[in-house]
């Protein structure tokens, strides 16, 4: 219920349109969240109360566990930092393709529109191991540069932080382009002429007048693909290898390889309330810039 | 710059094709400093593309845009003195009234006191001090045109254009809008083009005139010359209102020259052109007189049109017949109303004539 009504408030504050409906109506939806959102988030919390693997009696011992081991805050800290770098990339190569979108005549439109929502057709696992033949050591950027003769030993790609973010900046670009492209369409295209016929250059247009627009748009795009990109674990396991840990696999491994179930649970309810965090701070901004551009 | 003589306008030849399609077909106007010009016509006659022609935002296929003198087809619009305010005011919604106005000095490097003062005067001019801080999605419409033309004037631009700029206000705001523009135009001695399809309004503020169907420049004239002399058939049915009557011109035992309806009756008309041409002849509802009233009541040959009204309406100001012609054309007729005057009943038949025979306006009939 209060799942429900939080996703269908925030869309129209000040709008009481959702009393036209039956509230009624809405109840199936609560019924779906009650039993496969909430109640296993009440377990997932009871667990990680559990002071002991055996869970045989409560107490705060794995979180204070989490919370003191610098190996355990190494990977939450280094998996936040993934986010900021996948979300920071994302959007300084998301934002040119979602204005060149936009600006694009019909055709042209279409086929970016194609190229923009092709990764969302196929499988992250697919998408995934394309990105390992591209980034191997016999892979495709390696070929070309020992072909064009730019290096004389492979260079390493594939297990390390930059080929991830590059990995999942790709995967990701979609929950980017989607927003941005909504909130710029949304800019009245009669701004950018008046902008320039009061004498401005095409980067004072951008900047005073297209950037402040199109925030909410890419606060909604950064939010998404920050919360995607820290939780890829799929991606995150095979381009990452086993030398970089994540919280995701971290987790895994607490609960599959180490049957701890109450640590997996405490790592995942810390994981929870760290992004949480970050996305209300996100948000926060949105907030703001919305209250500013509502034309 | 602006002020006082104002800078003068030239569109010379000004072509512009879409594809195959002739958005604007050779359009030349000479536009005097300080001029208040209105580009009339209907939709699609590239009226707007020759807005958008001046401020920059295309590149018309052929002619030129020449602004003071100067040749500007190779500059951006940003670096045109061209200020425009769009139909919808593109107001930016992010910013209050005084950054709008603002906005444009900024971008022209003009310093933060100076920026200052020229906001205060124009927010001034616009009598909109007291809303200085509000944003635009607090404003009424004709506050945020106000706000627009603000802007627009800030920069001291040589050339203002105006893009339908009453058509989103409702009537009664619309009249005092139009007498505001004026009012600030006026003192600001800029330059301006309107673009309208309201011929009212064009009519009301405008100088000069120019009439724009299908791309091609009808006429360009002051107002009183487009509606009591329209050089074409187009003009004279898409300002004002006119009875359009067709026939064959022929010249009088006498010598009056006169069109011999199709619908049978005679109408005198002054033309050059030769007899036995096919024409269009117009005469407005207010050149139609009731031969009773007027003179040669008794019914001569210089031309006369039998009738029966169909029915009359006393529109406060002014009496409206409409009258079925024996041929059966219909014609209407406006004349100004006399205290207690009420109209003629239906089935009365009249014979009516022109106010004088330069009343009538005829054109070759496009339809041969």
């Amino acid at each position: 219920m209060a799942a429900a009504g939080a996703v269908a408030a925030p869309l129209r504050p000040g709008r009481a349109w959702t009393a036209a409906y039956d509230i009624r109506l809405a109840l199936p939806l609560a019924a779906f969240f009650l039993v496969f959102f909430l109640a296993p988030l009440a377990l997932l919390v009871l667990v990680s109360f559990y002071a002991d693997p055996g869970m045989t009696r409560f107490g705060l011992d794995q979180y204070a566990r989490f919370l003191l081991d610098p190996f355990s805050l190494r990977v939450l800290g280094a998996t936040l930092w993934l986010g900021v770098e996948v979300t920071a990339l994302t959007l300084l190569l998301g934002l040119p393709l979602a204005l060149l979108l936009t600006w694009a005549p019909g055709r042209l439109r279409g086929l970016l529109t194609l190229i923009v929502l092709l990764p969302l057709l196929t499988s992250v696992v697919v998408r995934t191991f394309a990105w390992i033949v591209i980034l191997g050591r016999q892979g495709i950027v390696n070929a070309g540069l020992l072909a064009l003769g730019l290096t004389d030993t492979p260079l390493k790609l594939l297990y390390t932080e930059g080929g991830l973010v590059l990995a999942l900046a790709q995967v990701q670009m979609p929950l980017m382009v989607l927003p941005l492209v909504t909130a710029l369409s949304r800019i009245d295209p009669n701004l950018a002429d008046a902008s320039a016929a009061l004498g401005a250059g095409a980067w004072r247009t951008f900047l005073r007048v297209t950037l402040p627009l199109c925030l909410p748009g890419i606060v909604a795009g950064c939010l998404l693909t920050f919360a995607a990109a820290i939780t890829a674990f799929i991606t995150q396991s095979l381009i990452g290898g086993g030398q970089m840990l994540f919280m995701p696999m971290y987790l895994y491994q607490q609960a599959s390889s180490l049957n701890n179930w109450p640590f997996a649970a405490a790592i995942a309810i810390v994981f929870l309330v760290a992004v949480l965090a970050c996305v209300t701070l996100l948000n926060l901004v949105g907030r703001l810039s919305r209250g500013r551009a509502q034309a | 710059m602006s002020a006082g003589a104002g800078t003068p306008l030239i569109l010379d030849g000004i072509t512009q094709r879409y594809g195959s399609a002739l958005a604007v077909d050779t359009v030349t106007l000479d536009i005097r400093g300080g001029e208040l010009v209105a580009l009339l016509g209907p939709s699609g006659c590239g009226k707007t593309t020759l807005l958008r022609a001046v401020a920059g935002f295309l590149k018309p296929t052929e002619g030129r845009v020449i602004i003071g003198g100067q040749a500007v087809d190779h500059l951006p619009p940003n670096r045109r003195t061209v200020g425009i305010v769009f139909q919808n005011y593109a107001l930016f919604p992010h910013m209050s009234v005084a950054d709008n106005v603002a906005y444009g000095l900024a971008a022209r490097g003009v310093g933060r006191a100076e920026q200052k003062a020229r906001v205060a005067e124009m927010l001034a001019l616009v009598r909109l001090e007291h809303l200085a801080g509000r944003f635009p999605r607090e404003m009424s419409g004709g506050q945020q045109q106000r706000v627009a033309l603000a802007r627009a004037l800030a920069v001291r631009p040589s050339i203002l254009l105006l893009d339908e700029p009453f058509a989103a206000l409702d009537k009664n705001l619309r009249l005092d809008m139009q007498i505001e523009i004026k009012r600030i135009q006026r003192s600001a001695g800029t330059t301006t083009l309107i673009v309208t399809h309201d011929q009212e309004e064009a009519l009301s503020m405008a100088d000069r005139v120019a009439v724009l169907n299908a791309g091609r420049l009808e006429q360009f004239a002051p107002p009183t010359d487009v509606y009591d002399r329209p050089e074409t058939l187009f003009v004279n049915t898409f300002v004002g209102t006119a009875n359009v009557l067709h026939g064959r011109l022929a010249t009088e035992p006498g010598g009056a020259r006169v069109v011999a309806l199709e619908a049978g009756g005679l109408l005198p008309a002054a033309t050059t052109l030769p007899d036995g041409t096919r024409v269009a002849a117009c005469l407005r509802p207010e050149h139609v007189a009731f031969a009773e009233d007027g003179p040669g009541a008794e019914g001569g040959t210089g031309g006369g049109l039998d009738g029966v009204v169909e029915i009359g309406l006393p529109l406060g100001a002014t009496l409206v017949h409409e009258i079925r012609l024996d041929g059966g054309a219909r014609l209407k007729t406006a004349e100004a109303r006399a205290a207690g005057a009420r109209p003629r009943p239906p089935g009365t038949r009249v014979r009516l004539r022109p106010t004088a025979p330069e009343r009538v306006s005829v054109f070759p009939d496009p339809r041969h």
